[in-house]
């Protein structure tokens, strides 16, 4: 791997920037891999960098139908934060989030990782009710956690409106000041170009159409790139996760549904921190360029198609001027979808599955780019080892047989 | 935005109706005699395939009445809707 540094910007900027390596090899799929993580998105990647660099198991390979980048990780609102509500939640995104303090220097790029803190706010009793049990419950569990006034909301973020007014007026919020946002498409670069560099063969236009088993035990997977072998093979296609799974004759309770997002045309910059708002149902970034980065809703029907409903966004367009009307004449420049898997809880499955070498690490939902790091870290793991780690023990897929759910639905932000 | 005809009152916005999910999900028989292996099937997992999809809708801002619909997940083209115990219409129909 070409490492950046001072001198290596110097040096290469005198031979004109002519001189950079590709990040990663442009490899074509072996025979037989001890793993085999189907999609090359963050999830999948981090999960093979930490396969090779925690559990030195280096002949692995990624198999992306698509190119890296293209999915998820590349279309999400960029947050990060931990305040999740319950033990089992914020032992896994606060993990992910430490992972994040340290994740630019271990990857050796800069994910642009920005602290500037998230606020979650309470339009009504029930949210203020809801929002201090969860800064208690985050209090608890080490993860930093405040509860704002409305005065101390517009001292955080003095362009929100607080007039009390408003249809739905602010009555506070939750802060965590660790929370921000990170480049996403350089995390999936970063992931993609550190595995690499230990080993991992990251293959893309390569899409998975049948799961090889014997005995009840995979041995493999067909591609439209030939047959590949493995005793391995983790699933982390996101809002594909159902389509791959049943493959293997495994269904699931993931429903796959388009999330939309929009920026704006760059303004300077005006927004300081990371707004968040369950009730009026919007949330809200300024980008590095400037451009106002705004998440909305999931349609609520079931779909495939990378775009969603215009009416969400005309909803979404609503709430951030009931909040912010001093963006009344900002212009939107382009809209985009994903498509995410939800959970009937809110909360990820990581586990093993019915089939002896196949693992499953889908479910995230709306909120999958916070828990990059932690996820490809216990997945690596629950992989190599073939027995979950203590962090994603309670998120196996049959607590939905056990009925320990794991209800996330006020800290997932995004309503389901 | 879909155009869903509703089959008690004809062609309607989206924006008039609520999602139901999979339809034809029968409730458990006998639910005394479930194991948590099958309760687990009938509450939580659910098919969620990339083509047709059989899926229920309420017309909430109108009639107020459930009914079926055969829709595409990818095309979002809507084959055909029918009332709560008909069957679901024929492949190619």
């Amino acid at each position: 791997m070409q490492r950046f540094s001072l001198l290596s910007l110097l040096q290469n900027s005198l031979s004109g920037h002519t001189d950079w390596k590709p990040f990663w090899r442009d490899a074509a799929p072996k025979p037989r891999y001890d793993a085999i993580i189907i999609g090359g998105g963050g999830h999948g990647l981090a999960t093979a960098y930490y396969l090779a660099k925690n559990h030195g198991i280096t002949n692995v390979a990624v198999l992306e139908k698509g190119w890296i980048g293209g999915g998820n990780t590349g279309r999400n609102t960029t947050i990060i934060r931990s305040n999740y509500l319950w033990n089992e939640s914020g032992a896994l995104y606060e993990h992910s989030l430490k992972l994040w303090e340290g994740l630019s220097d271990d990857l050796n790029i800069n994910l642009m990782f920005s602290q500037r803190g998230v606020i979650n706010l309470a339009h009504n009793q029930a949210d203020v009710r809801e929002s201090i049990r969860r800064v208690e419950a985050n209090r608890l569990n080490g993860i930093d956690a405040e509860w704002l006034t409305p005065e101390g909301v517009k001292a955080f973020c003095p362009i929100i409106d607080i007039s009390r007014s408003a249809r739905y007026p602010v009555l506070g919020a939750t802060l965590q000041r660790r929370a921000g946002t990170a480049r996403h498409d350089t995390v999936a670069w970063g992931y993609a170009r550190a595995a690499d560099s230990l080993g991992v063969d990251i293959i893309q236009n390569c899409e998975v159409t049948g799961i090889l088993r014997e005995n009840g035990r995979v041995t493999g997977v067909r591609t439209t790139r030939g047959t590949i072998q493995s005793d391995k093979v983790g699933v982390v296609a996101a809002g594909h996760t159902s389509v791959v799974a049943s493959m293997a004759d495994i269904r699931l309770p993931l429903q796959s549904h388009p999330l939309q997002a929009l920026v704006s045309e760059p303004i300077k910059p005006i927004h300081p921190c990371v707004v968040m708002s369950n009730t009026v149902h919007v949330y809200l970034s300024q980008s590095d360029k400037g451009e106002l980065v705004i998440g909305a809703g999931i349609d609520s029907f079931n779909s495939y198609s990378q775009r969603g409903s215009f009416h969400v966004i005309e909803h979404q367009m609503a709430a951030l001027i009931e909040l912010f009307p001093i963006f009344s004449r900002v212009r939107m420049l382009r809209t985009w979808g994903g498509i995410v898997d939800v959970c009937p809880d809110a909360s990820p499955i990581v586990s093993k599955t019915p089939v002896k070498g196949l693992f499953l690490n889908c479910g995230w939902g709306t909120g999958g780019f916070k828990a990059t790091p932690g996820s490809g870290w216990v997945f690596a793991h629950t992989i190599a080892t073939g027995e979950p780690h203590p962090l994603n023990a309670a998120f196996s897929l049959d607590r939905f047989t056990s009925g320990a759910l794991i209800d996330e639905h006020g800290a997932a932000a995004v309503a389901h | 935005m879909l155009r869903i005809d509703c089959p008690w009152c004809g062609e309607r916005e989206e924006m008039e109706f609520s999602y139901g999910g999979q339809a034809h999900v029968a409730y458990p028989k006998d639910p005394q005699s479930v194991s948590d292996e099958d309760w687990a099937q009938y509450l939580f997992m659910r098919d969620n395939p990339k083509g047709l999809f059989l899926e229920r809708w309420v017309h909430s801002q109108g009639c107020r009445r459930w009914f079926n619909m055969a829709r595409h997940t990818v095309t979002h083209e809507i084959f055909a809707t029918y009332k709560p115990g008909e069957p679901p219409p024929k492949a190619g129909q």
